[in-house]
């Protein structure tokens, strides 16, 4: 693995990380502050999303719960449309309709997150079967929470897959927790893997601290589904660092102990920064200069899309449907006339 | 117009409600006119045609759902898997969901989804899907993306005998969802044009077909390629005295009221079906009640948040001035679909052509 080629893969997904990071921390404080409404850190996810992203390629359509903020950074999604979307600002790719989080890219073969938990697993078994029919040399890949499993989705999702020959790959972080409720109050068998063998598909579980485990996986699995025309369930064992979102207070229901002892000793960032320290591909002065840089441009970004303007009033009524029906043009003629009579009411 | 309602002769069709094999079908003036040849079907043949025309002229479009593979449990999709192989008709898991959310997908990544709820009353499963993900895909994204590829047949409605859970009308659950396009045709001649143009439109689509009509209504229907257009209503009687509208197999109930009221009392009912329930066409009706003056709305659904109290109240709204009688509603009622009930359950053409006479009688 560790040859030239990997050496720059690897340097950039700790770049990436580091980047992430400063990102979560600056947009997670920006929020206390009540300068967005909402965030979600994905910290101590890391190297699941950048050891899968960087086993991918873009023609491989991704299908994401919303902690995997990673996946999208690695495949080109720059500071500027992160923070766009955060503030709703008239450059959000999504017209400033979704809560902050809720990132989505057409030119990067992301689909737009959303809310709902565990509805994005049946659309990967649409995507790969579309892709599989198609002729195309890529996979469906779907992201989920270990709380997720526990939806009819996740059940109707792998079955689909499974008896459809679908070449996707779902892929569990298992983080331990769903909000407040521990994985052993979320199901009872040996954990998410233990369902592969039950729909008859193959299955992996990886360390998902580990950066190497989780490319790995994800490399063969995309090789398998391809080869076969069967799906693949990924179980990646992690642990949720930060709180669930901003809207979360995570020492209601898990000591502050336990997640001081998982953070110290299985930080994907430090495993990481470890082995390339000791290859001699990266030094501590490296790392600080790069924090220091990523942080400045995560700042820039963030200040600049605070000051730019809002998406235009108009925009509440686009993209309903392909062509806006006569009911909706006349409620945007309604209320344009009601703001045009009370314009201080909505300045 | 003067009707003298107290010298009605008391007649056998008060009890006498024929099923619904015995009417006949209305020919269909919105349809664009077709130069090749047509044929007798029913509407399940019409419907089957309409997806052997759109695997034939999409590459990508696919037909799936419980059961379709060996033809459907109504035959809809019969012959189509032995035409096109497996690998475009094919059968899925017992999942509402599932078959919702594959859709989603598979037009997300470019293709032309055909999928079947086995009867509409199992949609509700899959209203996650319909409601939270295929109705605001577009949305959401700031239309990067879109699932208007999807289409999500269904059998819908009365059928003489289906109890609670092969009767339902879900239409109006589905209306109050911004996104999704809902259509109900009336007869085969409209369920293929509308079933071709719902598969083509670059929004999802919830098509509820009237299974009652799937064997019992038969008429010529034009053997080529053609689409009638979404959000229209049809006009399919002409009339003064006063509006009905109405949908799917209700038509035919209405078509028979509209009958009696002539032949009883000489009332000249307009009879408008609106065939496509959101977004729908409420410029034709407007235009009607502005002509008669009255309205009478029908639906087989229950009557509390039925897509009739949309229709009351827009036209209310646009028509109040010209209105000349309270606006009627001819629903279902507020109880489960009963099963040994269902004849005094339905909306039936007496129930119509009472309250044709009583919007008539009462107007000023």
């Amino acid at each position: 693995y560790v040859d030239t080629n990997s050496n720059n893969t690897l340097l950039r997904a700790h770049r990436q990380i580091v980047r992430l990071r400063q990102m979560d921390d600056i947009l997670l404080n920006a929020q206390r502050q009540g300068r967005i409404s909402f965030y979600l850190t994905c910290r101590g996810e890391e190297a699941i999303l950048m050891g899968a992203a960087s086993a991918l390629e873009v023609g491989d359509p991704v299908f994401a719960q919303y902690r995997e903020q990673g996946v999208l950074m690695w495949r080109g999604f720059t500071l500027e449309q992160f923070t766009n979307q955060c503030f709703s600002n008239i450059l959000d790719l999504g017209k400033g309709r979704q809560m902050p989080i809720h990132y989505g890219s057409r030119a990067l073969n992301y689909h737009t997150v959303s809310s709902p938990l565990g509805t994005q697993l049946p659309h990967a078994v649409g995507a790969a079967y579309r892709l599989k029919l198609a002729g195309e040399p890529n996979v469906a890949v779907c992201f989920f929470g270990d709380g997720s499993t526990s939806t009819p989705d996740f059940h109707s999702a792998l079955n689909f897959a499974a008896t459809l020959n679908a070449p996707a790959i779902f892929l569990c972080r298992n983080n331990g927790y769903a909000i407040s409720t521990p994985t052993s109050d979320q199901f009872a068998g040996d954990g998410v893997i233990s369902r592969a063998p039950g729909y008859g598909m193959a299955g992996v579980r990886v360390d998902g601290n580990d950066i190497f485990a989780v490319h790995a996986a994800v490399r063969e699995a995309k090789q398998y589904a391809l080869s076969k025309n069967a799906p693949v369930l990924i179980e990646a064992m992690t642990y949720r660092q930060g709180h669930h979102s901003t809207s979360d207070d995570s020492s209601q229901y898990r000591s502050v102990d336990e997640v001081l002892t998982t953070t110290e000793n299985h930080d994907p960032l430090n495993r990481l920064e470890a082995f390339l320290k000791k290859h001699d591909l990266l030094s501590e002065e490296d790392v600080e200069v790069m924090r220091k840089q990523e942080r400045n441009d995560v700042v820039k970004a963030m200040e600049q899309a605070e000051r730019r303007p809002p998406v235009p009033m108009r925009e509440l009524f686009t993209d309903v449907y392909h062509d806006m029906p006569l009911h909706l043009q006349r409620q945007q003629a309604q209320l344009e006339a009601h703001v045009k009579k009370y314009p201080e009411k909505y300045a | 117009m003067k009707i003298l309602l107290h010298s009605l002769p008391r007649r056998s069709w008060l009890t006498a409600r024929r099923p619904l094999s015995h009417l006949t079908m209305a020919t269909d003036p919105t349809i664009m006119s077709v130069t090749s040849s047509a044929q007798g079907m029913n509407m399940f043949q019409a419907v089957n045609d309409a997806m052997k025309i759109a695997l034939e002229t999409d590459p990508t479009a696919i037909v799936f759902g419980e059961d379709v593979a060996f033809g459907g449990v109504f035959r809809c999709s019969q012959g189509l898997q032995e035409r096109f192989g497996k690998d475009r008709v094919f059968n899925t898991p017992i999942s509402e969901n599932g078959i919702a959310g594959f859709a989603i997908g598979y037009a997300a990544t470019g293709g032309t989804a055909i999928g079947e709820i086995q009867f509409a009353d199992y949609i509700y499963p899959a209203m996650d899907q319909l409601v939270n993900e295929m109705a605001k895909f577009r949305y959401r994204s700031g239309n990067q993306w879109q699932a208007g590829g999807a289409t999500l047949r269904m059998p819908a409605g009365a059928v003489g005998h289906g109890g609670h859970y092969h009767s339902q009308s879900p239409e109006a659950y589905l209306a109050h969802t911004a996104g999704l396009t809902v259509v109900m045709p009336s007869s085969p001649k409209a369920a293929k044009g509308l079933l071709l143009a719902s598969i083509r439109s670059k929004d999802p689509v919830i098509f509820l077909e009237p299974k009652a009509l799937y064997r019992s209504a038969v008429e010529s229907v034009p053997l080529g390629d053609y689409e009638v257009e979404l959000g229209k209503a049809r006009i399919l009687r002409e009339g003064s005295d006063v509006t009905l509208v109405g949908w799917g197999a209700q038509i035919q109930r209405l078509q028979k009221a509209c009958d009696l009221a002539k032949e009883m009392d000489g009332i000249d009912c307009e009879l408008i079906d609106l065939q496509t329930i959101v977004p729908w066409d409420a410029e034709a009706v407007e235009q009607s009640v502005l002509k008669t003056g009255k309205l009478v709305v029908s639906h087989e659904a229950p009557i509390t948040c039925g897509f009739g109290a949309e229709v009351v109240a827009e036209l209310q709204e646009r028509c109040f001035w010209a209105l000349e009688a309270p606006i009627k509603r001819v629903c279902g009622f507020d109880t489960p679909f009963p099963l040994v009930f269902e004849k005094y359950y339905l909306p039936d053409e007496t129930r119509n052509l009472e309250a044709i006479r009583e919007v008539v009688r009462s107007s000023r």
